[in-house]
């Protein structure tokens, strides 16, 4: 397990680091687009929370804020394993660093998996009270008007989220798989990199989710 | 252009309003400014298209010039200043056109799928917005379904109705006369009929007419039942000739059998008339959608019986 | 020029000949193809658009009215089919065809030959953004079989959120094609940056690349806010959400905020591309130096910017603020300024030109005509007292079909012949291109000057039926639409014609100056034989009298 197996840069480009910095700008405008996706929601949750805001307060007081912290707690510390995983694979000579490469990325997609439980945990408590969206809500406990919208923000916002999660754990097991034949090493490692990009933007994106939705 | 405002130009319809005047004013400087700016641009086309047309095959540009500073800041900075003049000045009219002045005559307007209907202070409601010349007059809108708008071309106003919040438009109209009004928002099937009109009536007849809730007893019921037709807005879904729009048409309904959605039937009579007018969704014909609104409140009995004896004449 | 290969090289397998076969279409990287697979597939879809535009117009053609007799006269389709006419003509025009159109065709053509590059920066991205288009277009097809939808291109709630229909499907198939859009745009972004030949800087960038380059900018930026948008309606929909229902505590006009924070931003995706053609036209056909380059370049980036800022102009009488209204007019007439800019240097480049009047050429006047007019009625949109008269008005129509249509397509057919040698390698007749361009300039102004005057007067837009008064207006105009029908049919006929049997042509039939006459026609499979190193720039025409060689 401990070699590399070469890479070929593709016909049109001269050579591997037009190839790898074309990569890298074209990941950074993929983000761009991410976060706009996202901005579109934040701008709709500000509007309905100004146009609702008691009962907004008080149905974001069901929220569970010690599993929300929990799950950022999680998403941090993953963050911060897979910017080790790039820096293994940059510093990756002759394949020495393949298995630490692995195991980062390993840890990496068990806090994926490990956020995604707590969501599930999350989300069937909702279903089971019945704090849901539009006409499927169902509590009991809130007085203002038109709870559910919260919950129509909150299940929109939370689960595109965790659809990008899903996304991530996706690219992270392809590219642990790929690290695993020796793929990556000092000269190229752009796959590598790149996803560990956009999983520091899922991370990002969760960040500001937190506070806006279990906080405020 | 705008010499004959009374009857309206080449371009605009009637100037009917006290702003109308302020807005046409401001289109025909726009007009201008454009008619100069096309003919300079075309004209130096085909000038151009002609004089330094290509006579042989291996004929050069005689200049070859890439820029000239002076040129580029002037036609830089002119059309700049020209359109933020046009701005301030659109600006000033717009406010003119959207505040109301204090102690205008208020009616409220409501809009539903697809008709109008205007509430005025004494409780009269119409189908028709009747009011007074040389008073300022301020419209309250609201929907009670979707996005409607408001749209009389010759006082120059539209506006917006909304369900859920109110939105206003004002005008103050010098003459008496009849004013189409349109819905200007796309609101499905009858959008193209869901047509009013402004009728502006001299103070004094305005004063009598809304005393007596607008209702003119003194023409026979089947005339009358003619004019709510239209003026209720039944036009807007209702044909008379057979063409189906969108609801039933009503030509030769009187004395048919009808079938409906839940499978009952019954005899076209001037109670089911009355009850589909007042409960439609007592009754929905087969085939149609359940999408006409009760006029419970809005028709009194006799513009009911004036519009049972039009059906009936509809052979 | 620049150097690069001597053009004597004998004639050489084109990317055409190169692979045969239906799968290798199918499957190919190279730009090329893929920009042809475009160009087939927008010819299509703007032939379906234009198919429901005269269908919309015959309707219109007479007042449903009742006779004396009692006879109902003028109703060809019923409302409801009517207005998923209009609806379908303005979703097949905007999203399958003007959108993609120019960028996906010609940039993708020309995008990595003008750079001396051998392909776009991800080719296989490429080809997916092709395939996405095809399944979000195959999901609009269905959707209109599967009943249609008549909300209007501009889905405004609540009627989109209530009305009965295939919205959904329709909603996503625009969602997928936004993804399509993305994908090209993000594509030709890092081809621009990481790409350019050696000595191709970016003084030396053709105004085709750099407007391309603004558009893609818009779309990439713009575009994932529409699929957010086009997602909450969806979810208003399926679910019942309630965001944009007052009766559910949510903002009915919330939508039409998002929807124009996109679609004004997509009117310049669609513009932009046109007038980066308009560059490259007027200075080819007339042998002269761009005037006024850098004012242009700038000028598309200054567009990019200012048009995301100006979207409430669409909403001055939606109940938005005076002052929301005040501040959106204002950005809407600086955003006005950059187009002028390019208008007028354009005509100034003319100036002491060789002047051609072939089809590139008339194509080209005729956008300068047309953009002209419909860019300064858009300052009576842009001004809030007179817009309050002419907003959702037959002004409105007159106004957007003479940018887009006067503007976009018809660049875009100015490219089509102008780019039609390099592609094909053959050229078509010029004497039935002429006679096709004069009568599409006829046909379009009788259709839609009309409509200025009809919607100044009162008339509003989607009605499928009206009030006599504007009979006259609506029958000349539908008689245009016949005029334009009959040019598009007259063009297919000698490009096809031209396809099979038409003259070969020379690496540079124009005497270009820029990269992608610079290989031979149509171009070889890696486009070049090595990577060209430029020294000059795209424009760089010689003077009659002057020392350059030709
Ligand atoms: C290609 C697409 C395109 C382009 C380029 C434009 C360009 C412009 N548009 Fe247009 N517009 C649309 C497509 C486009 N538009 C569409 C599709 C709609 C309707 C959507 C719908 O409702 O369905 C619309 C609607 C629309 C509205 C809303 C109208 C309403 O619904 O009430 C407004 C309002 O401000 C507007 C303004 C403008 C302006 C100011 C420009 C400017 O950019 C124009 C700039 C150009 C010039 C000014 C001409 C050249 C300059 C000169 C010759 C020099 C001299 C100039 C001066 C002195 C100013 N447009
Ligand atoms: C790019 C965009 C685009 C283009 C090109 C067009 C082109 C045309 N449009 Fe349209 N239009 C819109 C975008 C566009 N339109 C939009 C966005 C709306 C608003 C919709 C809404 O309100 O929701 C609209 C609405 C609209 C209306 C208003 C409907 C209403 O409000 O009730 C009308 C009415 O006249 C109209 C007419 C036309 C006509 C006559 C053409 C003509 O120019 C079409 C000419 C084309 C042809 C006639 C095709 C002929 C082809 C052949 C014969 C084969 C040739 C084959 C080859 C060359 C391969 N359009
Ligand atoms: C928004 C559209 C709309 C408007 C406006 C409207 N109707 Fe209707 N109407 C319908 C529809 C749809 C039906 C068929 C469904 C039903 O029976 O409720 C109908 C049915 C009827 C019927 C029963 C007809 C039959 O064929 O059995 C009568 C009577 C009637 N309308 C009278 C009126 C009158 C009077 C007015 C105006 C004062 C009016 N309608 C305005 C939509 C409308
Ligand atoms: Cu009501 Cu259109
Ligand atoms: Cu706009």
């Amino acid at each position: 397990m401990s070699s590399i197996v070469k890479h070929h840069v593709a016909h049109h480009f001269y050579d591997g680091h037009q190839e790898s910095s074309s990569a890298k700008l074209g990941m950074w405008l993929f983000l761009v687009t991410e976060v706009l996706l996202f901005s579109g929601l934040f701008v709709a949750y500000t509007v309905i929370k100004t146009l609702n805001p008691e009962m907004w307060a008080e149905a974001s007081k069901t929220l569970d804020v010690t599993l929300g912290t929990v799950n950022t707690i999680v998403l941090i510390t993953s963050s911060f394993t897979v910017a080790l995983a790039v820096r293994a694979a940059q510093t990756n000579k002759n394949g020495e660093k393949n298995k630490q490469i692995v195991g980062l990325l390993v840890f990496t997609i068990a806090c994926a998996a490990a956020f995604m439980v707590v969501k599930y945990f999350e989300y069937s408590h909702k279903f089971h009270v019945g704090t849901l969206p539009g006409p499927f809500y169902s509590y009991e406990g809130l007085e203002g008007a038109n709870p559910h919208l919260f919950y129509g923000v909150y299940f929109l916002m939370t689960g595109l989220h965790g659809i990008h999660v899903l996304i991530g754990m996706g690219v992270l097991t392809w590219i642990t798989i790929r690290a695993a034949k020796g793929h990556f090493y000092e000269d190229y490692y752009t796959p590598v990199e790149l996803g560990g990009l956009y999983w520091h933007l899922v991370d990002l994106i969760w960040i500001y989710l937190f506070p806006l939705l279990y906080l405020v | 252009m705008a010499s004959e405002t009374a009857q309206g130009s080449f371009w605009m319809p009637p100037e009917a309003s006290t702003f109308a005047g302020d807005v046409d004013a401001l289109f025909d400087f726009i007009y201008w400014l454009n008619v100069f700016f096309f003919v300079a641009i075309t004209g130096a086309v085909v000038y151009f298209a002609i004089k330094y047309r290509r006579k042989s095959d291996d004929q050069l540009a005689t200049s070859q010039v890439g820029h000239n500073t002076l040129i580029e800041a002037a036609w830089t900075f002119i059309p700049l200043l020209i359109v933020i003049a046009i701005f301030v000045w659109g600006f000033r009219v717009f406010l003119n056109q959207s505040v109301a002045p204090d102690g205008a005559y208020e009616v409220k307007v409501t809009a539903k799928a697809y008709l109008w209907q205007y509430t005025y202070p004494n409780g009269a409601v119409t189908g028709e917005l009747f009011v007074p010349e040389d008073t300022p007059v301020k419209l309250v809108m609201s929907s009670e379904d979707l996005l409607h708008s408001f749209f009389v071309p010759d006082f120059r106003v539209k506006s917006d109705v909304v369900p859920g919040r109110y939105t206003t438009v004002w005008f103050e109209a010098p003459d008496p006369g009849e004013h189409v009004v349109f819905c200007t928002e796309y609101c499905g099937a009858g959008h193209s009929g869901m047509m009013s009109k402004v009728i502006v009536l001299p103070k004094d007849e305005f004063q009598e007419r809304l005393e007596k809730d607008f209702i003119d007893g003194d023409i026979p019921p089947a005339e009358m039942g003619a004019k709510l037709y239209t003026s209720a807005g039944c036009s807007a879904c209702h044909s008379i000739n057979g063409t189906r729009l969108v609801g039933p048409s009503w030509k030769g309904l009187f004395g048919t059998e009808r079938k409906f959605a839940d499978g009952s039937t019954a005899k076209v009579d001037e109670n089911y008339l009355r009850e589909s007018i007042l409960q439609p969704m007592n009754k929905v014909v087969e085939g149609y959608p359940p999408s006409m609104p009760s006029y419970q409140g809005q028709l009194k009995d006799v513009q009911i019986d004036a519009l049972i004896a039009y059906i009936k004449t509809l052979k | 020029m620049a150097t690069t290969e001597t053009l004597d090289h004998a004639q050489e397998v084109s990317y055409l000949g190169a692979k045969k076969g239906i799968m290798s279409w199918l499957v190919t990287i190279d730009h090329k193809r893929i920009g042809v697979m475009y160009l087939a597939s927008v010819l299509a879809t703007f032939t379906l658009g234009g198919i429901l535009a005269l269908l919309v117009r015959a309707e219109l053609w007479a007042p449903n009215i009742t006779t004396e007799a009692g006879e109902a006269v003028g109703a060809l389709f019923s409302a409801d089919v009517y207005n998923r006419l209009f609806t379908l003509h303005g979703l097949v025009m905007v999203f399958l065809f003007i959108i993609p159109s120019v960028p996906a065709a010609f940039g993708n053509f020309v995008l990595p030959l003008m750079i001396g590059a051998k392909d776009v920066a991800f080719p296989r991205l490429n080809l997916a953004s092709y395939y996405v288009y095809v399944i979000g277009t195959v999901m609009a097809l269905y959707a209109t079989i599967a009943g249609g939808v008549d909300t209007g291109w501009t889905f405004y709630t609540p009627y989109s959120a209530s009305v009965s229909g295939p919205v959904v499907m329709m909603v996503m198939a625009a969602f997928v094609l936004g993804f399509s859009s993305i994908f090209t745009g993000l594509n030709f972004i890092v081809t621009i940056h990481k790409m350019r030949a050696p000595g191709m800087t970016w003084q030396r960038l053709p105004l085709f690349l750099w407007a391309i380059y603004a558009t893609s900018i818009i779309q990439v930026m713009a575009t994932p806010v529409l699929g957010i948008t086009l997602c909450l309606l969806a979810m208003e929909r399926a679910m019942g959400v309630g965001i944009f229902d007052p009766a559910l505590g949510g903002d009915p006009v919330l939508f039409q905020h998002f929807f124009w924070f996109y679609s004004h931003p997509a009117v310049y995706i669609m513009i932009l591309p046109g007038m980066g053609i308009m560059s490259e036209l007027v200075t080819v056909h007339a042998r002269k130096t761009i005037f006024g380059y850098r004012a242009i370049a700038l000028s598309s980036i200054a567009i990019a910017v200012i048009s995301f800022l100006v979207w409430g102009h669409h909403m001055f009488v939606s109940g938005q603020s005076v002052y929301a209204g005040m501040i959106f007019s204002f950005l809407t007439f600086l955003v006005a300024i950059p187009s002028a800019i390019k208008v007028l240097n354009w005509v100034a480049t003319l100036y002491g030109g060789s002047i051609q009047l072939n089809a590139p050429m008339l194509w080209a006047m005729s956008f300068l005509i047309l953009f002209t007019i419909g860019g300064l009625t858009g300052i009576f949109l842009g001004t809030l007292a007179t817009d309050v008269h002419l907003h959702d008005t037959y002004f409105v129509v007159a106004h957007f079909h003479y940018v887009m249509v006067g503007g976009t397509v018809v660049a875009f057919f100015g490219a089509l012949h102008h780019w039609w040698p390099k592609m094909f390698g053959r050229m078509y007749n010029e004497f039935w291109a002429n006679i096709s361009a004069v009568l599409f300039f006829i046909g379009f102004n009788v259709t839609f000057f009309p409509q200025f005057i009809m919607g100044s007067q009162g008339m509003p837009r989607r009605y499928y039926n009206y009030v006599e008064e504007f009979e006259v207006f609506h029958k000349i105009s539908t008689s245009g639409t016949w005029l334009i029908g009959l040019s598009f049919i007259i063009m297919a006929v000698y490009l096809i014609q031209s396809l099979r049997k038409g003259e070969k042509v020379s690496a540079n039939p124009w005497g270009a100056r820029s990269l992608e006459w610079a290989t031979q026609s149509p171009p070889i499979e890696h486009n070049f034989h090595e990577i060209p190193t430029v020294t000059e720039g795209p424009y760089d025409f010689p003077k009659a009298g002057g020392k350059k060689a030709h």
